[in-house]
């Protein structure tokens, strides 16, 4: 382990709550994913990884909640600190007994189980009683009432945004302190990313959940989040507080579309504007 | 009219009968939707489990005992194949896992043997084996109580399976291995309790079959009638098992009877096979076979 990083202790309530210094990723025992990351997420705070199709994003989330392993990748450098404690020994299930909960790319409900059964699986890590799971449901149909609609449907039969609400919901029954959110906008309408990002919102100001938002949509996630970092092919070329990014240039023309050259990527940025950013 | 009585006899001893296939292609596919792997050990379990319930009984226990002695083994052995073998495959391609199944089906079988020898045992649970008249139509008392205790079994393991947490869980791991270590059900749990229950289902085919045949090595084959079952009504589905022991029971003993003269009978023994590749031809995700989902 590198970066031996100041493993405070879960009581002290200073430190970020998720911290990944330089962390390193190989697939299948040679591909090369993530080249020394380093991110971190405050307590209460909303942190957003940004980054074009294939940069990284998912594969740090993953390389958090311990689940590469069943895809044949493997954290080969750096650490994780999650509440004070170092996690390589940890498997997803303990960490998410201790409230750091994923919500895959992509939804992953359990298509033949219903809304409700989804959901109440959420709580699977709980050891607690009935009456305390069934106020923890309620409080989750509050958040997403169409879901209280819903709940005797098959997941696998529910709209696109449904199923996202389903599985956010999902990791709600498990009291997250955290949740790695990747990608919530994928083929979402805008009406209903808004909605998304709203419940967000709220449930970071009324849960305290913090949240780790991975998302390609970087205007949407910047404005729901405090501070971003930028990856690019397994490595981290910017972060910032999520307002000066909003209006940096780089991020305008490459990520935000708004410059006159198209989307490209910091690669393709002039030598010197890239020195500069090295620089400043 | 009796030409009819005797068809309705033929069906009927045929579906009594199946629902045995129905129970070991159960194991199979509980074992198969949880974990992927085809496990061909399942018929040896059937063996193991008749072995030792019958090696506890005429060590002096009431059956009763000689049920829960066995069942507390059958759930050691889904922890140990878990511990020490599965564990660490994980990730390994499905082909491997099965050898692996293959290598345990040996080894239980010579396991099983080495404890309790290999001279048949008798194995007398007091069901009664007489012909039985409803109306014009003789059955067998015998199928029609293993057939109650089959659908006993059955309906138990549907409740289970909706109303439990952990009949849940492996719901879910059977549709999402992803999504289930996401919210941190963890795998080993849910194999053990996977195993446990064809383990259990194992024991209740093992006691069916054993007291009908004698408990003898004969009986782990029974799992091959489960193959042409599993094809049937797909490997995928609880219903497609059960529904696929009824039609390869009740055919095969249709086809014995009514078309067994032409080709000078033995039709029993090949026939399932047969159906099964006809299905196999026209709807090769079996009757039944997991639906995709794909909404609209
Ligand atoms: N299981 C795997 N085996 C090998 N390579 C993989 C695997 N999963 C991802 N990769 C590779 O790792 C790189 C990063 O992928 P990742 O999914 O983390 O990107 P991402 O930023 O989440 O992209 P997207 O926005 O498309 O979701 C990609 O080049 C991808 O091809
Ligand atoms: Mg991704």
């Amino acid at each position: 382990m590198t970066d031996a990083t100041t493993a405070t202790g879960p009581d002290d309530a200073s430190g970020p709550l998720l911290s990944a210094n330089n962390i390193e990723v190989v697939y299948n025992r040679v591909i090369l994913v993530l080249k020394g990351v380093s991110l971190s997420v405050p307590r209460g705070g909303i942190t957003a990884l940004l980054g074009a199709n294939g940069a990284g994003k998912t594969t740090t989330l993953k390389a958090i909640s311990h689940i590469l392993k069943g895809e044949r990748g493997e954290v080969t450098r750096g650490s994780i600190v999650y509440d004070g404690t170092e996690t390589e020994s940890l498997t997803p299930s303990d960490l998410v007994r201790k409230g750091l909960v994923q919500v895959m790319e992509g939804r992953h409900c359990f298509e033949h189980l219903t809304v409700e059964e989804n959901l109440l699986l959420g709580a699977y890590t709980r050891s607690e009683s009935r009456a305390e799971r069934r106020e923890q449901l309620d409080k989750t149909y509050a958040y997403f009432p169409r879901l209280r609609d819903r709940r005797h449907t098959q997941a696998g039969y529910i709209s696109g945004g449904e199923q996202q609400m389903t599985a956010i919901g999902r990791a709600l029954m498990a009291r997250p302190r955290m949740i790695l959110l990747d990608e919530p906008s994928m083929g979402l309408a805008p009406q209903l990313l808004a909605e998304i990002f709203g419940i967000v919102d709220r449930l970071n100001r009324e849960e305290k959940v913090s949240f780790l938002l991975a998302e390609q949509n970087t205007h949407a996630a910047l404005k729901h989040s405090d501070y971003g970092y930028i990856l690019e092919n397994g490595r981290v070329v910017m972060e910032g507080a999520s307002e000066q990014l909003t209006e940096n240039s780089d991020v305008k023309e490459f990520y935000l579309g708004l410059g006159e050259s198209g989307r490209r990527g910091f690669r393709d940025a002039k030598h010197y504007r890239r020195r500069k950013r090295w620089l400043s | 009219m009796d030409e009819l009585y005797f068809f309705l006899e033929v069906l009927i001893g045929g579906l009594l009968s199946g629902t045995l296939y129905s129970l070991v292609a159960l194991g199979f596919v509980l074992i198969y939707k949880a974990s992927g792997i085809f496990n061909f050990a399942q018929g040896t379990m059937v063996l193991f489990a008749a072995l030792t319930f019958v090696g506890v009984l005429e060590l002096g226990a009431p059956a009763l005992l000689a049920a829960v002695v066995t069942l507390a083994v059958m759930v050691v052995l889904a922890f140990a194949v878990e511990r020490f073998i599965f564990r660490h495959m994980v990730n390994q391609p499905q082909v491997i896992l099965f050898m692996a199944t293959i290598g345990l089906a040996y080894f239980l079988e010579g396991l099983g043997q080495t404890i309790w020898g290999t001279e048949v045992h008798v194995l007398d649970l007091g069901i009664p084996d007489r012909g039985l008249w409803l109306g014009p139509i003789l059955v067998s008392q015998f199928d029609l109580v293993a057939a109650a205790v089959v659908a006993l079994l059955v309906a138990g393991l549907g409740v289970f399976f909706r109303t439990t947490t952990m009949g849940r869980a492996l719901r879910g791991v059977a549709d999402d291995h992803q999504a289930a270590l996401s919210i941190g059900i963890p795998l080993h749990h849910v194999w053990v309790a996977v195993w446990s229950v064809a383990g259990f289902v194992a024991l209740v085919a093992g006691l069916v079959w054993g007291s009908k045949l004698g408990v003898q090595f004969s009986i782990s084959l029974v799992a091959l009638k489960a193959i042409p079952v599993m094809i049937i009504g797909g490997f995928t589905s609880i219903p497609g098992a059960i529904v696929g022991g009824l039609i390869v029971g009740a055919s095969e003993k249709l086809a014995e009877v009514y078309l067994g003269p032409f080709v000078g009978g033995g039709l029993e023994n090949w026939f399932p096979y047969m159906l099964a590749m006809l299905v196999l031809m026209v709807r090769p995700e079996g009757i039944f076979g997991e639906k995709i989902i794909e909404r609209v």
